[in-house]
């Protein structure tokens, strides 16, 4: 049995996608920018694309760009909006996905940058963020779910915080882990950009999305043949752009089942695991503040690691928020939660559209099993 | 410029009676470390090993050829038919691309003549070849003495023109000195010792202890690549892979934390003893080094040591940590033992591990384990990876 629950890590294509993509490969592999039909063609599934993706969060089509990935996107925003000198700042926080973290850590020896903390839960300082806002902020980049708790930030009091403290800050969302899985409607929120990733919606690898609100302009990264209004040049990855747009269909199709199939799931796994084995602690925060997909739970005295690889025996694939004490990796977004010692082997188990209720037993028994085991081993004798 | 590459051998002279054996033992080794290239050809012409390949290929064949132990020099070289008038052309050709390389002032030419129906003179037609070469490049002069370039002419069954010189390794051909088995642990120091008990002419074969689901698949990997790197030098390597998670379980259950490592080495030492002789292996081989760590202390080794018979090779013992690094950059296993897959959890690495530990106080602790059968049950998670 394969019980696959790394979905925020990426997911499984849907087959109707898988079918999409390959009858692009087969008979619409023109380049869209060429000038006859097939090319035509090409364009004219890149818009029908567009448009999914714009309606799944209330966007214009024409707000909607697509790029290599959600990292891309994330660069893209953020590079783009900011032309920056030494006056300036910029803002984030300590839990942002390495692809918007990673890139304010450049931009530190440009300007001056400001993590912001969180408190347990994952939740910005909103108070922090008021007083961190001056006239010279350039850009607040924010993840709207943290990849590795699914905490939800609350956008719509972050965006008016920054409006009102300085109208021209840009705010750029990290939206990656969101996107697909929340309701979102870009009208009703206060923001500039958002990035998106297909392959963590069912769809292929290797394409990314980037609303960019219409009226705001991003300086390109990349030169070339002036692609997605040259915001992203480069041949369009039409087979990938394609399955990208019918995921997107086919989460309009059935958005609030699925969204709450997966609360359900993940409040019975949430239920079961902390019935059967004690010691139990889950990091996630209650569901009113966390995304649907993901739990983020630890065992006492349980490295994660081990506990990873003694599941995947079992066929069961989660992933670990961080390596164990010995030699702890820098897991900046368990040290910004503030985790005690003994549970911070924590894992993390995201589910997607292939979960269903009869995984949980066999998930919860395996667990149960291998968390005794794993104590038994490591706890010494008397 | 060149198509062929002569092998002079090192230590091998002095083996008497088993050169013949030695030199097929190295004719093999050469042949494997260039069996990814096409058209080579691999021969003995009297008391030398020649590798003919395409002019393209020689660079990188002679960078495989070089990893081979049993070889002193290499000679890069280009072989002609035994015309005169035809090596002669060679010659200049040799001498011109010599000259295009580095500011050349004085040659000399020195020729060795196997064939005697060859119609000069070694010295004769030494002074013919060198008369033409002064002819065609008229900057350079001739300095029997102390010349900076040798063009050097061995007349054998075909003719060899070379004249640059590459130091190989030295030691032995791998197969001329028994077999013994490598404990390999993904650190830095076992593959060192591997490749100098190998450079001795010994064909080694290798045993990976891991703990999974303890330990990562990746580490099984790293592991691999790092046996690999050593096949570029001693060919083809069997690794053997073994689950040590039941004995860890049982020290961790019925003996103290502190004598863990040294139990679990003893461990090691039995199983790699067991594997050793069941495939005709008469030593072991691992990379301690006195005083490294606690388990590599005098009376560490000497208590792990006490599990066996079989006796154990510590090329490493007397180096430092910066020695062993060293070599290990050389011969290019660095890199990949420091990647961060090894013991990535170290639940079983004891706290305070003994330093000084008594062979009767763990003697008695071995009396609460059933040695046999966890012997059996690890060696049955017998892996060849």
């Amino acid at each position: 049995m394969i019980v696959y629950l790394d979905n925020s890590a990426t997911t499984k294509v849907r087959k109707e996608v898988l079918d999409e993509i390959i009858e692009a490969n087969e008979n619409n592999y023109g380049n869209p920018s060429s000038l006859h039909r097939m090319g035509l063609r090409a364009e004219k599934e890149i818009e029908n694309s567009r448009k999914s993706l714009a309606k799944l969060i209330n966007a214009k089509p024409e707000e909607v760009y697509f790029t290599g990935s959600g990292t891309e996107s994330n660069n893209i925003a953020i590079f783009g909006l900011s032309n920056l000198n030494s006056k300036d700042n910029i803002i984030t926080t300590r839990i942002e996905h390495p692809s918007v973290y990673n890139v304010f850590r450049k931009l530190e020896k440009k300007c001056k940058v400001k993590f912001l903390d969180t408190d347990s839960s994952g939740r910005i300082d909103l108070m922090q963020l008021k007083e961190n806002i001056d006239r010279n902020t350039k850009i607040v980049s924010i993840i709207h779910v943290n990849n590795e708790i699914g905490t939800i930030q609350d956008l719509e009091s972050i965006g008016e915080i920054i409006k009102s403290q300085n109208v021209n800050t840009k705010f750029h969302v990290d939206g990656v882990q969101s996107y697909g899985k929340l309701k979102i409607d870009v009208n009703k929120l206060p923001i500039d950009t958002m990035a998106f990733s297909s392959h963590k919606v069912h769809g292929p690898k290797g394409v990314g999305g980037l609303y960019i609100r219409s009226g705001i302009k991003l300086n390109s990264l990349i030169y070339g043949g002036g692609q997605e209004k040259g915001i992203r040049s480069g041949t369009e990855n039409t087979p990938g752009i394609i399955g990208f747009g019918k995921a997107c269909e086919l989460i309009n199709s059935s958005f609030s089942e699925e969204r709450n199939k997966l609360y359900q799931l993940k409040g019975q796994y949430i239920k079961r695991l902390t019935e059967e084995i004690p010691d139990t602690k889950i990091n996630s925060p209650a569901d009113s503040i966390a995304a649907p997909h993901i739990i983020n739970v630890s065992f006492k005295n349980v490295p994660g690691e081990v506990l990873v690889h003694y599941l995947e025996d079992k066929g069961i694939f989660v992933s670990t928020g961080s390596a164990c004490s010995s030699k702890a990796r820098d897991n900046r977004i368990i040290e910004a939660l503030n985790i005690s010692k003994e549970y911070e082997g924590t894992i993390r188990i995201s589910l997607g559209y292939f979960n269903n209720f009869e995984e949980i037993e066999y998930v919860v028994y395996n667990i149960k099993k291998s968390v005794e085991d794993i104590r038994f081993i490591t706890n010494k004798r008397g | 410029m060149y198509n062929i590459v002569a092998v002079s051998f090192g230590e091998i002279f002095l083996k008497g009676k088993n050169r013949g054996s030695f030199e097929r033992k190295l004719i093999d080794q050469i042949k494997y470390s260039v069996k990814d290239f096409e058209d080579v050809y691999v021969y003995r012409d009297s008391g030398k090993i020649f590798v003919e390949a395409r002019n393209e290929d020689m660079d990188e064949i002679i960078e495989k050829v070089r990893k081979v132990f049993g070889i002193s020099v290499l000679s890069p070289s280009i072989k002609t038919v035994k015309d005169p008038d035809e090596i002669i052309e060679k010659a200049k050709e040799l001498f011109g691309y010599l000259l295009e390389k580095k500011d050349i002032k004085t040659f000399k030419v020195r020729t060795k003549r196997t064939d005697k129906s060859f119609p000069y003179k070694s010295m004769d037609f030494s002074a013919l070849v060198g008369g033409k070469i002064l002819e065609k490049f008229s900057s350079v002069k001739v300095d029997v003495h102390n010349p900076e370039v040798e063009i050097f002419i061995d007349i054998k069954k075909d003719c060899y023109i070379s004249s640059e010189r590459i130091k190989a390794l030295g030691g032995l051909p791998v197969g001329s000195n028994g077999r013994a088995l490598l404990l390999l642990s993904g650190g830095i120091d076992s593959p060192v010792a591997g490749y100098m008990i190998a450079k001795r002419g010994v064909e080694i074969k290798t045993l990976y202890f891991h703990t999974y689901p303890f330990t990562s698949e990746r580490a099984n990997e790293k592991v691999k690549r790092l046996k690999e790197i050593l096949e570029e030098y001693c060919g083809k390597i069997k690794l053997y892979s073994l689950n040590m998670l039941e004995i860890h379980k049982a020290i961790r259950q019925f003996c103290r934390e502190e004598e863990t490592t040294i139990l679990a080495r003893r461990f090691m030492m039995r199983l790699a003893e067991k594997i050793a002789l069941e495939n005709n292996m008469d030593m072991l081989i691992t990379g301690e080094s006195l005083g490294q760590v606690a388990s590599q202390t005098m009376k560490s080794m000497a208590v792990i040591e006490n599990a066996i018979e079989m006796p154990i090779l510590k090329p490493l013992v007397g180096l430092d940590k910066a020695e062993i690094i060293e070599i290990s950059r050389e011969i290019g296993t660095y890199e990949t033992s420091i990647l961060p897959y090894d013991d990535c959890c170290s639940v079983f690495a004891p706290k305070n591990p003994l330093i000084n530990p008594k062979l009767n106080s763990i003697q008695k602790s071995e009396n609460n384990l059933n040695i046999e059968e966890l012997i059996e049950t690890v060696y049955s998670t017998m892996e060849i990876l």
